[in-house]
């Protein structure tokens, strides 16, 4: 089935792309680079980090901002990857996830990227940041159904229903694997040909009830 | 009853009903409203029941419960017919009075009227009511006299007749170009042109087509769906009914937030009434429309009256919006067409229809037509439901309708456009209200909700008070909202104790910006503007607390203290005794004092004086 | 809990996801509270997946998935509530009670919500005291109102 092309310009280049494809990744092709947290290729976009948001529109005060990973192009659309008004965003949604997240690695990277020097708020220290990939890697991947979000607003968690893992979950450990938060900084060599093994999952996960991220245990069995 | 099943059967039928109505011998309504049933009109109705009952043959006075007319302070609310008297406060000892002499010796009982608070006079008519009667009451006006659980009372004035002829003489094409002639605007809060978005919703392609009405009303202060949807639920059936012709849907959704029971229950009735009546279901009217209507409840959630939140809902998800890349008159309910409206939309849509779309774009300005309604609540004399036209200014309402300041304190602001509105200072009253007025002004119309806040109300305290409100409704998905709503509470937070410096204020705005760019939906996207509108007028306010610790209007709690003015007291004792802390010392007849080591503030003592000396500052 | 009732209640509304939200209204009625043996029951009888139930139950907020207090108090921080003084009579309550909103009191007497608005916002501040909507509220009321219930559940012990 042949599929329309769709003409749009991003960053003032005129580029083309299949209808149905998003911005980020219609922009991935030219090599227009455009950061990320909560998309991963392969599960559904779910625009819940807002980091890669692009401006769009043609100007005279009408232009806004969207998520790329889930704003398909159109024809004529006019893209701005870093516009003003998108960096500023982008430092601030840095900022505040650093100042929830600071020990989750994907929180460190991004506030490097975008030259984040000072934090101005109260500081926090979150594992989860709630970017949801443990959940549609669960629901779209190994069809485990097991890990959702509870809670809304502030108060929202990852977790299993009633923090006992479901039969549905077959400890695939997809989650651990998608997880941004579980790459920690390595401290390098302790004993001499060892590594200080901090690589290894981490502790304190909220979603399983062990506090350990699809765990093998005995005192977790099924 | 059977089922109607043309025009003709219509009429007949109301014919019927207002042959058989037999009103000459008087009829009593009382209000039945949640605001009365909480001020106990439910034991007033049960005194007239029995008093009525006690009369003679041949004196059948009608008792009916009709809907909420919106002047809720002044319940429980009686309107007596033909003797045209409204009283107000009514208790259920007051009753047999009223029968014996209003009812039987067409007497009038002063101390149950309605006083005029400018010039003292006794108000006998509902219609003379100051606070009525400046109003236009189109919509609101029937809920007087219609008891919402009878369909007959509907139809006995007119009701379904506008449904009748548009159904038999109007192609759905023609209905869609009415409305937009007639150039009415969502009534939920954005003002999208309906009639467009009927448009937009008949050419989208899918099939069912859902209609949907949205009477989650989160917007705290605002009751105005509740008192439609409680007092005349088959005005919004009928609107739907219209609706579902011009788009070409099949089924509807009335959603109703769970803390509207009475509504809930009220809409449920008129739906099964109108089913029986053939007025949904299968060949309504005998035209081969196809529509009924299912129930949806809330759960307590704010952020389900956004329309992707409130289709996730219904569809029996949780309240999480998603993009509107495609809007929900494409892809809505079940990924189907579905056009969402307020009930306010609903309500003037048979109006339109049965009376024209050129007499309803003569009411309002050239931008906003027909009619408004808001509720007038907060620091003001008269507080109720107003039904305005469009383009009535805000020292009218406020002033002329709401009768002005209470306490004798003045008037600073008046809110509107709830959480994702903003303030609007006194000194900008002349302004019209409609939808471009308010936004130029840095708020926004909204569903309606105005709350009036004189010089005892902190503008930093308002808004915390809202950021607080959308942190905990923000359904949480996206980080701009979630974490930045937080950020923004713990500031104002630290600013109403007194704590920031010069970075303070420069953070908190570039904070509002980013979240307003950046949120995902209309809750984070407005979410800063009460912020914004109280920084843009009232920054001197913000800037007191900050640099000398001050709350100028003796809100704060950890900023004022609690005195008693040694002129003003009397020492009567008072206080004395209801203070929980044992902070007040004084001797009788002489002046008191407060400790404020002791004191903690909890208001108690400035509730029970009896000559205001108690100060806060 | 009987199995029984949450069927009745799922029929009651044909099965239907779109009174998912009413079923689990009905139920809290019943239990007050939401147990994790009814919500099983629902997602099966609704071909439901019990992670998505369990997301539904946590964030709405009139549903609590803990027993609720014998004695249900409500407080309206609507906007116009709260310019007419709504927080003072929040932070009395939170005195006499000890507990916060969405908190029960370890003797399971009281249960504290807030609400955020009514809809009766002319009479306000308002406080709904076991489903009674008591308006005009001042702080003197509810100190009075609450001191009265506590008397009573202790039976007269001071």
């Amino acid at each position: 089935m042949k599929r329309k092309t769709i003409n749009l310009t991003v960053d003032d280049k005129p580029i083309e792309a299949e209808e149905g494809t998003t911005i980020l990744l219609a922009a991935r092709q030219y090599g227009i680079h455009i950061p990320t947290i909560c998309y991963l290729e392969g599960l559904s976009p779910y625009g819940g980090c807002r980091i890669c948001v692009v401006e769009i529109g043609g100007g005279n005060g009408k232009n806004s901002l969207d998520t790329s990973c889930t704003r398909q192009v159109q024809e004529g659309m006019i893209v701005q990857t870093q516009s003003p008004r998108v960096v500023r965003a982008r430092k601030m949604i840095a900022e505040l996830l650093v100042a929830s997240a600071p020990n989750v690695k994907v929180a460190q990277d991004i506030a490097a990227r975008m030259g984040l020097m000072k934090v101005r708020f109260p500081m926090d220290d979150n594992r989860c940041i709630l970017c949801g990939l443990c959940i549609r890697m669960c629901y779209e991947q190994m069809d485990g159904k097991a890990l959702g979000f509870a809670g809304r607003g502030t108060g929202r968690w990852v977790t299993m229903p009633f923090q006992k893992r479901p039969e549905s979950c077959r400890l695939c450990r997809g989650c651990e694997y998608v997880c941004p938060g579980t790459i920690v900084p390595c401290q390098g060599i302790k004993v001499p040909g060892e590594l200080c093994g901090r690589c290894r999952p981490v502790e304190e996960y909220r979603c399983c009830p062990n506090s350990t991220f699809g765990c093998f245990c005995e005192e977790n069995p099924l | 009853m059977n089922k109607i099943q043309s025009a003709s059967d219509l009429y007949q039928w109301r014919e019927q009903i207002r042959s058989r109505q037999n009103l000459e011998d008087g009829v009593v309504y009382v209000c039945g409203g949640t605001g009365c049933q909480a001020l106990g009109c439910q034991k007033v109705k049960e005194a007239f029941e029995k008093e009525l009952a006690k009369l003679k043959r041949g004196r059948k006075i009608v008792l009916k419960s009709t809907g909420c007319p919106g002047l809720c302070e002044k319940g429980p609310l009686v309107t007596l017919h033909p003797q045209d008297l409204f009283y107000q406060k009514v208790k259920p000892e007051d009753v047999p009075r009223i029968v014996a002499e209003t009812i039987l010796q067409g007497k009038v009982i002063e101390d149950l009227l309605l006083e005029d608070p400018a010039d003292r006079r006794k108000i006998l008519s509902s219609r003379e009511v100051p606070f009525y009667r400046p109003q236009m009451r189109l919509l609101l006006g029937n809920n007087e006299f219609i008891d919402p659980t009878r369909i007959g009372d509907y139809v006995a004035m007119g009701g379904y007749q506008a449904l009748a002829e548009t159904l038999l003489r109007m192609k759905p094409e023609e209905v869609i170009s009415e409305i937009k002639a007639s150039g009415l605007r969502g009534r939920g809060g954005a003002g999208y042109p309906t009639g467009q978005k009927w448009e937009n919703c008949r050419r989208a392609a899918g099939e069912p087509k859902y209609i949907v009405c949205n009477c989650d009303e989160g917007d705290p202060g605002a009751f105005m769906d509740r008192s439609l949807l409680e007092g005349n639920p088959h005005s919004i059936l009928e609107g739907m009914l219209i609706g579902a012709y011009a788009i070409g849907a099949s089924r509807g959704f009335i959603y109703v937030r769970h803390e509207y029971p009475l509504a809930l229950q009220h809409a449920e009735i008129a739906i099964s009434q109108a089913r029986e009546a053939g007025l949904l279901g299968k060949n309504i009217l005998g035209t081969g429309l196809e529509f009924d209507v299912e129930t949806a409840q809330g759960g307590g959630a704010f952020v389900c009256g956004e329309s992707t939140a409130l289709i996730a809902s219904i569809e029996g998800r949780t309240g999480e919006p998603w993009s509107k890349q495609i809007h929900t008159v494409a892809q809505g309910l079940w990924g189907k067409p579905t056009n969402i409206n307020n009930v306010e939309t609903w309500a003037n849509v048979p109006l339109i229809l049965q009376k024209g779309s050129q007499w309803f774009s003569t009411l309002g300005t050239d931008g906003s037509k027909g009619t408004k309604i808001f509720s007038l609540v907060g620091k003001v004399k008269n507080t109720g439901l107003v039904e305005v036209p469009m383009g009535t200014t805000l020292r009218e309402i406020i002033y002329d309708i709401g009768g002005g300041p209470q306490d004798g304190k003045r008037i600073k602001a008046v809110q509107t456009g709830g959480p994702s509105g903003g303030c609007i200072p006194a000194s900008l009253f002349h302004l019209p209200v409609d939808y471009e007025s308010l936004s130029q002004a840095g708020s926004m119309m909204g569903s309606g909700g105005m709350i009036v806040m004189d010089e005892g109300t902190c503008m930093v305290d308002v808004a915390k008070y809202f950021v607080h409100f959308l942190e905990e409704e923000s359904c949480g998905k996206c980080l701009p909202c979630r974490e930045g709503l937080r950020r923004m509470g713990q500031i104002l937070d630290g600013i109403s104790e007194g704590k920031g410096d010069s970075e303070t204020l420069p953070l908190l705005e570039e904070l509002a910006a980013v979240v307003a760019d950046a949120s995902l939906c209309g809750l984070g996207k407005t979410a800063p503007n009460p912020v914004l509108s109280a920084l843009r007028y009232f920054r001197e306010e913000f800037e007191e607390h900050l640099v000398h610790q001050r709350c100028p209007a003796g809100v704060c709690h950890s900023l004022v203290r609690y005195s008693i003015s040694p002129e003003a007291c009397t020492g009567c004792g008072a206080c004395q005794k209801i203070c929980p802390a044992g902070a007040i010392k004084g001797e009788k007849e002489e002046p008191h004092h407060i400790e404020a080591e002791l004191c903690t503030k909890c208001g108690s003592c400035m509730e029970v004086c009896p000559t205001r000396a108690v100060l806060v500052c | 809990m009987d199995i029984r009732t949450v069927d009745g209640i799922v029929e009651k509304y044909q099965g239907k996801r779109t009174a998912l939200i009413s079923m689990l209204h009905d139920i809290q009625n019943q239990y007050h509270h939401l147990p994790e043996k009814a919500l099983r029951r629902v997602a099966l009888r609704l071909k439901m997946d019990f992670t998505d139930i369990y997301g539904v139950a946590t964030f709405y907020k009139s549903f609590s998935l803990t027993p609720k207090g014998k004695h249900s108090l409500t407080l309206c921080l609507g906007t116009a509530c709260h310019v007419r003084g709504g927080p003072k009579i929040l932070r009395e309550v939170k005195k006499l009670t000890g507990i916060g909103p969405g908190q029960t009191t370890p003797d399971r007497q009281f249960s504290l919500e807030v609400v955020n608005c009514l809809g009766v916002c002319a009479i306000g501040p308002v406080v709904v005291m076991d489903g009674k909507i008591h308006g005009e509220m001042t702080v003197g009321k509810v100190r009075r109102m609450i001191g009265k219930l506590k008397a009573k559940e202790s039976g007269g012990r001071a």
